[in-house]
C-alpha cells in the first residue's frame, strides 16, 4: 500500500484517532453504518473473539477494533459510532468523520439495513464524498425477503459505482464475498467511481471555485470536495479537525480567503444564508437517495410493516403500554426467582462440600488452624456466597433481557416512558439507560454515552442508581420471599415477585422525582431536542443471545464481584474475629451506627452490612447473616424459614424487611459503579453528588416509613 | 402559495401530511433533515405513546418518534385521502 502514516495524516491525528497503524502488515477496514442496522452482527461475526473494546481517546465514544485473516493478510476491522449522518454535529458522527477522512482506512465498508434501504443510503452518500474506498453492505436480506423486499444489488452497485454485497450477517451468509470485496477495494484491485451528489447550479461552481486553491494547498492528502464542502457550509467542527490534520489553517490562506467571502457575498444576495446553504446540502443527498431507492428497490408485499404495527398498536397502546411492559418486567423477575432457587440451592451445596473438602487439605498440609480459617472461612466463604447468590440469577435474567433487547422492545419502552422524562426535563434516552440498570449500574451508566446533553447526561448517570441491580436484587427477592411471601411455591414466588416490582416501580418513580428535582436546581435546563426511532422487531437469534450475554454481561459481573468480594471477605472476616473489650470490631461499628440506624427502622447490623457491601451489593445480606450468627464465619445459606428465624430472633418486624428494602434500593452506588461514574464524568465533584444523592434519598425515605409505621401504630 | 400549513404535532393519527417548512434551527434542524423531512416529504402519523407525547411517525420507510416541542416545528399540508 502507497500509504505511508505522513500522507494519510495519521502522524498528526494519533491523538484522535487512536489507532495504531502498522501500515505494511495490516489493513485497516473501518465499519459505518446507521443504527440497527446489525453492523455489531457483521462486526462481530467477521472477527470473532478477536476484539478489542476502548473509547476513543478523550472520548466518551466505545471504539471496538477486531482482526481477522484474509488470504494471509491480516486485516484491522475498526468499528465505527453507529451514525445517520455526518453531518450533524454529536460527537460520535464527529468521530466517525475523522476516522474515515484522517484515518484514511485502506476501505471503508458502510453496512445498511435492506428493509429501510433508502435511508441508509444518506450516510452512503456522504462517506462517498470523503472516500473512494468503499464497499457497500446491504445486510438483514434475509429479513427483507421475509417482507418481500426485493433489492437489485447489482444495479445498486452500478450506480453508486463502488461494490455491493447482499449480507445476512447472522447467519454468516455473504461474508466471504464482503471480504473478497474489502480485498479487491482495499487492493485497487477494484476500480471504485463514487457517484457524486449534484448540489445544483449555484453550489456546484462554488465547490468548483474552491477544490481547484484547496488542491494547491492540500495536495493530495485530502478530497478537495468535501473540504470545498464543509467550507461553505461553514461552522463545523470537521474543518478545525481538517486544519490540525493538515497542519496548517486553511482559511489562513489569502486567496482561499477571498474566494470563500466572494462566494458568499454571491450567496447572500441570492438569498442563500448559511443555513439554507445546509439544507439544499441535505435535501440533495436525500433526494439522491430517495431516486436511487426507487430504482433498486421493490416493494412485492402490501404494507411491509403491517405486522410490526399491529404488534406496536398493542405494546404501546394508551390501555395496555403500560401494564403490558410491567407484567413483562414481571414475568422476567418471577422466571429470574423461580428459575433460581433450585440451581443456587445445588450450587451453594457444592461449594459447600469443597470448603470441606479444603479444610481437610489444609489440616493435611499442616497449615496454622487461623490460616486455614482466614482463607477458608474468609475468602472462600465469602465467594461461594457470591457465586451461589449471583451466578444462577444473572445467568437467567440477562439472557432474557438481552432477548427483548434483540427483539427491538427496548426502544418501546423508551417510547411509552418518555413523556414522564419529558416532565422530569430529562432525556428521553434516559429510560434506556435506566432499564440497563436493571442489569448493572456501572454498565447503565456506561450506557449513559447515548446521551449527546452533558446536562441531561450527568442527569440520568447520578439517578442510574435509582433502579436496582443484579447484585441488589437477591436482597430484594430475598427479604420478600421471607417476610411477603408466607406459603411456599407457586403462590409465594408470585407475592414475592410481586413485592419486588412494586419496588421497582418506587425505583423508577424515585429516578423521575429525582430528575426533575435535579433538573430545576443543581442541572438546570430544557430537555433537548430527541429523535427515538422504533426500529423493526427482529426475530431475536436465541442460542447467539444465551452465549452473547453470558459471555459479555454474566461473566463479565461475576468476575468483578468475585474480585472485589476475595478482599472484602479477608477484611470482614478480620474484623469479626479481631476482638477489642470482649467484642468484636463489627460488634462495635454495629454498636456505633445503632442509634442512627434505629431512626431509619433498621439496625447497626444492617447498616453496618450495607458499610461493608460497599465493594458488591451481593454480599450485604451474607455480611448481615454472619454479624447476627456471631460466629465470626458467614454461615452457610440454609433455608429460607431459619434465616427468617434467625432475622425474628433479632428482632426484625415486616416494617424492618420494609426499610431494608428501600435503603437497598437506594443508597451508595457500589464500588464499581462509582469508579465507574469517575471515570466517565472526569470529575470528583459529581462522583461525590452520584454517592450523596441517593444516599440521602435513602435515609430520608427509611426515616419517613419506619417513623410513619410508628407513629400510626403499625409496628 | 397559500397553502394550508398546520404542525405536525397536530396531524391526526392515521393521516398523511407532506414537509412544507422546518422552523426548527441549528442541530435540531440538522437531525430532522438527516431523517430526510426535506420539503415535499410525506409523513404518516402513526400512533400516540400511552401518554399522548410523543408521537411516532413514518417517515422514509422508518419509524420515527418525535416529542411535540420538535413536531411542532414542522409545518406540513396535510394530505386528502
Amino acid at each position: 500500500m502507497g500509504l505511508t502514516k505522513k500522507s494519510t495524516c495519521l502522524g498528526a491525528l494519533k491523538g484522535t484517532v487512536g489507532v495504531n497503524i502498522k501500515s505494511s502488515i495490516e489493513i485497516v477496514v473501518a465499519l459505518a453504518g446507521n443504527p440497527n442496522t446489525g453492523k455489531s452482527t457483521v462486526f462481530n461475526s467477521l472477527t470473532g473473539l478477536n476484539q478489542h473494546t476502548g473509547n476513543w481517546p478523550g472520548k466518551t465514544v466505545s471504539n471496538a477494533r477486531g482482526g481477522y485473516r484474509y488470504r494471509n493478510k491480516e486485516y484491522v476491522l475498526v468499528d465505527l459510532p453507529g451514525t445517520y449522518s455526518l453531518l450533524a454535529n454529536s460527537v460520535e458522527e464527529q468521530v466517525a468523520g475523522e476516522f474515515i477522512c484522517f484515518g484514511r482506512p485502506h476501505a471503508t465498508v458502510v453496512v445498511t439495513d435492506a428493509t429501510c434501504l433508502e435511508r441508509n443510503l444518506n450516510l452512503v452518500l456522504q462517506i462517498m464524498e470523503i472516500t473512494d474506498r468503499v464497499v457497500v453492505c446491504v445486510n438483514l436480506m434475509d429479513e427483507a425477503a421475509r417482507k418481500r423486499i426485493v433489492i437489485d444489488l447489482e444495479r445498486l452497485s452500478a450506480l453508486l459505482g463502488v461494490p455491493v454485497v447482499g449480507t445476512t450477517a447472522r447467519s454468516g451468509r455473504g461474508l466471504s464475498e464482503l471480504k473478497s470485496a474489502i480485498e479487491g477495494v482495499a487492493f485497487g484491485r477494484i476500480k471504485t467511481s463514487p457517484l457524486k451528489v449534484d448540489y445544483g447550479k449555484t453550489l456546484e461552481r462554488a465547490v468548483k471555485e474552491l477544490e481547484e486553491r484547496i488542491g494547491v494547498l492540500a495536495g493530495e492528502r485530502i478530497n478537495e470536495r468535501w473540504v470545498a464542502l464543509r467550507l461553505l457550509e461553514g461552522d463545523s467542527p470537521l474543518i478545525r479537525s481538517i486544519n490540525s490534520c493538515l497542519g496548517f489553517d486553511l482559511e489562513a490562506d489569502r486567496q482561499l480567503r477571498q474566494k470563500l467571502a466572494d462566494i458568499r457575498a454571491e450567496f447572500m444576495e441570492k438569498g442563500l444564508s448559511s443555513e439554507e446553504v445546509r439544507d439544499v446540502m441535505v435535501s440533495a443527498i436525500v433526494k439522491t437517495a430517495e431516486v436511487i431507492g426507487r430504482d433498486v428497490v421493490t416493494f412485492n408485499g402490501k404494507a411491509h410493516n403491517r405486522l410490526d404495527n399491529r404488534i406496536d398498536s398493542v405494546l404501546t397502546s394508551k390501555t395496555f403500554g403500560i401494564p403490558i411492559m410491567v407484567a413483562l418486567l414481571g414475568v422476567v423477575f418471577w422466571i429470574t426467582i423461580q428459575g433460581a432457587n433450585v440451581p443456587s440451592a445445588l450450587l451453594a451445596d457444592g461449594l459447600f462440600w469443597i470448603e470441606e473438602r479444603l479444610f481437610v487439605l489444609f489440616g493435611r498440609i499442616g497449615a496454622p488452624a487461623w490460616v486455614a480459617d482466614i482463607l477458608v472461612s474468609g475468602v472462600y466463604r465469602t465467594l461461594a456466597w457470591v457465586v451461589s447468590v449471583m451466578l444462577p440469577p444473572m445467568a437467567i435474567f440477562f439472557p432474557l433481557f438481552t432477548l427483548l433487547e434483540d427483539l427491538g422492545y427496548l426502544p418501546r419502552v423508551a417510547f411509552n416512558l418518555d413523556h414522564y422524562f419529558k416532565k422530569a426535563c430529562a432525556h428521553g434516552k434516559q429510560a434506556l439507560t435506566m432499564c440497563m440498570g436493571f442489569g448493572c449500574n456501572a454498565a447503565g451508566i456506561i450506557a449513559c454515552r447515548i446521551i449527546d446533553s452533558p446536562r441531561e447526561r450527568l442527569i440520568a448517570t447520578i439517578t442510574n442508581n435509582f433502579v436496582p441491580c443484579n447484585g441488589r436484587f437477591p436482597t430484594l427477592i430475598a427479604l420478600a420471599l421471607i417476610f411477603f411471601a408466607g406459603a411456599a411455591g407457586a403462590l409465594g414466588s408470585l407475592a414475592a415477585t410481586l413485592a419486588v416490582l412494586a419496588a421497582i416501580v418506587l425505583g423508577v418513580g424515585i429516578t423521575l422525582l429525582v430528575s426533575r428535582l435535579l433538573s430545576k436546581t443543581i442541572l438546570k435546563g430544557l430537555p433537548s431536542s430527541f429523535t427515538l426511532e422504533l426500529p423493526p422487531y427482529r426475530k431475536p437469534q436465541v442460542g447467539k443471545v444465551i452465549v452473547r450475554s453470558i459471555f459479555d454481561r454474566t461473566l463479565f459481573v461475576l468476575g468483578r464481584a468475585v474480585a472485589v468480594a476475595a478482599p472484602a471477605g479477608l477484611i470482614i472476616w478480620v474484623m469479626a474475629n479481631t476482638s477489642i473489650g470482649g467484642a468484636s470490631l463489627l460488634a462495635h461499628g454495629a454498636r456505633m451506627l445503632d442509634p442512627f440506624a434505629r431512626l431509619m427502622g433498621l439496625d447497626g447490623y444492617i447498616l453496618m452490612a450495607f458499610v461493608l457491601g460497599f465493594p458488591a451489593n451481593e454480599i450485604v445480606i451474607p455480611i448481615l447473616i454472619m454479624s447476627y450468627t456471631a460466629g465470626g464465619v458467614m454461615v452457610e445459606p440454609g433455608s429460607l424459614a431459619e434465616m427468617r428465624q434467625l432475622f425474628v430472633d433479632n428482632g426484625w418486624t415486616w416494617v424492618t424487611a420494609v426499610c431494608m428494602m428501600l435503603f437497598s434500593l437506594n443508597h451508595w452506588p457500589c464500588g464499581t459503579t462509582l469508579w465507574t461514574i469517575r471515570k466517565e464524568t472526569q470529575s470528583w465533584k459529581w462522583t461525590w453528588v452520584s454517592f450523596l444523592v441517593p444516599t440521602i434519598t435513602g435515609i430520608l425515605l427509611c426515616i419517613i416509613a419506619a417513623q410513619g409505621a410508628r407513629l400510626l401504630g403499625l409496628a | 402559495m397559500n397553502e394550508n400549513l398546520i404542525p405536525l404535532d397536530k396531524l391526526p393519527v392515521g393521516t398523511s401530511g407532506k414537509v412544507r417548512k422546518l422552523t426548527a434551527k441549528g442541530n435540531a434542524r440538522r437531525r430532522m433533515l438527516d431523517l430526510g423531512m426535506i420539503y415535499d416529504t410525506t409523513i404518516e402519523s402513526l400512533r400516540k405513546s400511552p401518554a399522548g407525547d410523543p408521537v411516532a411517525y413514518q417517515i422514509r420507510g422508518a419509524v420515527i418518534a418525535l416529542r411535540s416541542e420538535e413536531a411542532s416545528k414542522v409545518f406540513i399540508k396535510s394530505v386528502e385521502h
